[in-house]
């Protein structure tokens, strides 16, 4: 498609029709404070097409019924939906098999599990964890709170004022006593694509295992699971267009047999007597209690609906609105992106002199632009670049250049304002 | 409109904060900090007993907190401990409540457009969080926390 801009004409990729991918988003076609909503905050959770509210709809009004030990026809029924979104994850992260996927509630519950469960029966004092200087809270405080609680070192991998990692200091952090190694597949705050294959070749060497945050990476790219040889790969449902409170872990199969369950109920076990419990295979040996049903039928039909589109697609579309916004935002004065790495996601998280974050976010909003400001959960992030916070507009596929037209518009009124 | 948010009097304080440098002879100080933006604020003040004489601030805010800071310590000179903390329930009221804006608040009536922004009373508030925790504490140095 080809859209008319401020004085010249942006091609984009002939191949992606933004406008029929916007048609399957309700919640794109509807003002917000007499402006037409432009959604820039994909990074903090994506939009959710027809299909998947659907899904989930169809599921409560026509299939309901709790799964796996049920014998009447809506408890199968069900159970075979559920069950039909792990084969579509598996599809999406091209695991060997259905089994070293696990439904959890999101990225953050999942990286809790491997910490809580391989942690705790495999770090011990004066052991060490790896994480990365860009990595959310959430790949930080569950390894913080293992190391306190084993007395092991939690080290970091340093960054250059790009974004980038330096993997050059990665290697000196490696040593025999390195257990696990956890880092972003891209990063939330900067937008920065790591080299995680690199990384996790490098942990292997090491005889470390290697975690990857794949929160950002899952919904603007493909992600293979094997050629990555991930041993765990963690993501949420609700950042690729499904439900919020679905996630997945990925584990390799015998790692996660290996470990002990992360919480006990039922679903988990195969007999339970006041004796002695003993536990179901994979899966279900991490999966207590009832699940979100709903959640899974929902994040299968997401996964689904980007699978349709194309991953490959997604990600050629959303790189050349990247470029696009990056020429466009570093045209207005005064206005520093943090993130700068040379391969990176679409995410514009910048700065402006002299004004804050706060009062961006808010002349914007009153413009219809919803962007998020803060410290993006990532506060050594921020430390790092000592800045207090970010205004980060990110982007997803069914983002225009016209919407980031406005954006810049709206920047220039913000000027205006506090200049 | 955001410029009512916005409006004139809260520009020019955020951008030439009167009262903004920190005070070597004050005798209650405290720190306050909003986690959700990062904004911290440095309180001084200086009592004669119950009477505020002097009171100066510095920090990192938006313009919201910075103006709001800026135009407490210009309403704060000459009050008492008692009237200094009725004057914050008051500022709080005028931000959280649909009450009737009273005239007593002088200049701080500007922040009534707050009201309409949820997200924005914490910015707002700082100052004043910061301010009953240097009254009412007998620390020399607390922290508080809008979270």
């Amino acid at each position: 498609m080809s859209t008319p801009t401020s004085g010249m004409t942006v091609s984009l990729d002939a191949g992606f029709d933004v406008e029929r991918v916007r048609a399957d988003f309700p919640v794109l076609k509807q003002t917000v404070h007499g402006k037409p909503l432009v959604y820039l905050d994909s990074a903090a959770t994506a939009q959710k097409p027809s299909c998947v509210v659907e899904a989930i709809r169809h599921f409560h009004e026509v299939d309901c019924a709790n799964i796996h030990r049920g014998v009447h026809e809506l408890s199968q029924r069900s159970t075979a939906s559920y069950e039909e979104a792990r084969a579509k994850t598996k599809r999406f992260l091209n695991s060997r098999s259905k089994n070293e996927l696990i439904f959890v509630r999101g990225t953050t519950e999942a990286i809790n599990l491997v910490s809580s469960s391989w942690g705790r029966k495999n770090v011990k004092s004066g052991d060490e964890i790896v994480i990365s200087a860009m990595e959310h809270h959430s790949n930080i405080v569950p390894w913080q709170m293992l190391c306190e609680e084993k007395g092991a070192r939690l080290r970091v991998i340093p960054m250059n004022d790009r974004g980038e990692l330096l993997l050059e200091e990665y290697e000196k952090l490696l040593n025999p006593r390195t257990r696990m190694v956890a880092v972003a597949h891209i990063s939330n705050a900067l937008g920065t694509v790591n080299p995680v294959r690199q990384i996790i070749e490098m942990a292997h060497r090491a005889g470390a295992l290697a975690l990857i945050d794949g929160a950002q990476a899952a919904p603007h790219q493909k992600v293979d699971v094997q050629a990555l040889d991930a041993d765990f790969y963690a993501f949420s449902g609700h950042k690729v267009c499904g439900p919020t409170g679905i996630g997945i872990l990925y584990g390799k199969a015998k790692l996660l047999n290996a470990m002990p369950p992360y919480q006990g109920g039922g679903d988990m076990i195969r007999t339970v007597t006041f004796e002695k419990t003993t536990y179901n295979d994979l899966p279900y040996k991490f999966e207590a209690g009832t699940p979100n049903i709903a959640g899974g039928i929902g994040m299968g039909a997401s996964l689904d609906y980007v699978m349709r589109i194309g991953l490959d697609k997604i990600s050629a579309y959303e790189h050349e609105l990247l470029v696009y916004g990056t020429e466009k935002l570093l045209q207005i004065p005064g206005l520093r992106l943090i993130g700068t790495a040379r391969d990176k996601a679409a995410v514009l998280s910048f700065v402006m002199e002299g004004i804050h974050p706060h009062d961006i976010g808010t002349v914007l909003d009153r413009q219809g632009i919803a962007v998020r400001t803060g410290h993006h959960c990532a506060q050594p992030v921020m430390d790092r670049f000592q800045i207090p916070a970010t205004t980060r507009a990110s982007l997803a596929f069914y983002n225009t250049v016209g919407e980031i037209d406005a954006l810049a518009a709206g920047l220039k009124k913000v000027k205006e304002i506090f200049s | 409109m955001v410029h009512e948010l916005y409006e004139e009097t809260i520009l020019d304080h955020s951008k030439r904060p009167r009262n903004c440098h920190p005070m070597d002879d004050a005798n209650h100080k405290a720190e306050g900090y909003n986690p959700l933006c990062g904004d911290k604020l440095k309180l001084f003040l200086r009592m004669d007993g119950e009477i505020v004489k002097d009171v100066s601030f510095v920090g990192s805010g938006c313009a919201i907190s910075t103006a709001s800071a800026s135009l407490m310590t210009e309403s704060l000179r000459g009050k008492t401990r008692t009237e200094a903390l009725a004057l914050l329930e008051k500022f709080h009221d005028l931000l959280t409540t649909d009450s009737p804006v009273t005239k007593d608040l002088g200049k701080l009536v500007v922040f009534c457009g707050v009201r309409d922004y949820p997200a924005r009373v914490k910015c707002a508030t700082l100052a004043w969080h910061t301010l009953k925790s240097a009254l009412t504490t007998d620390s020399e140095d607390p922290v508080v926390s809008t979270e």
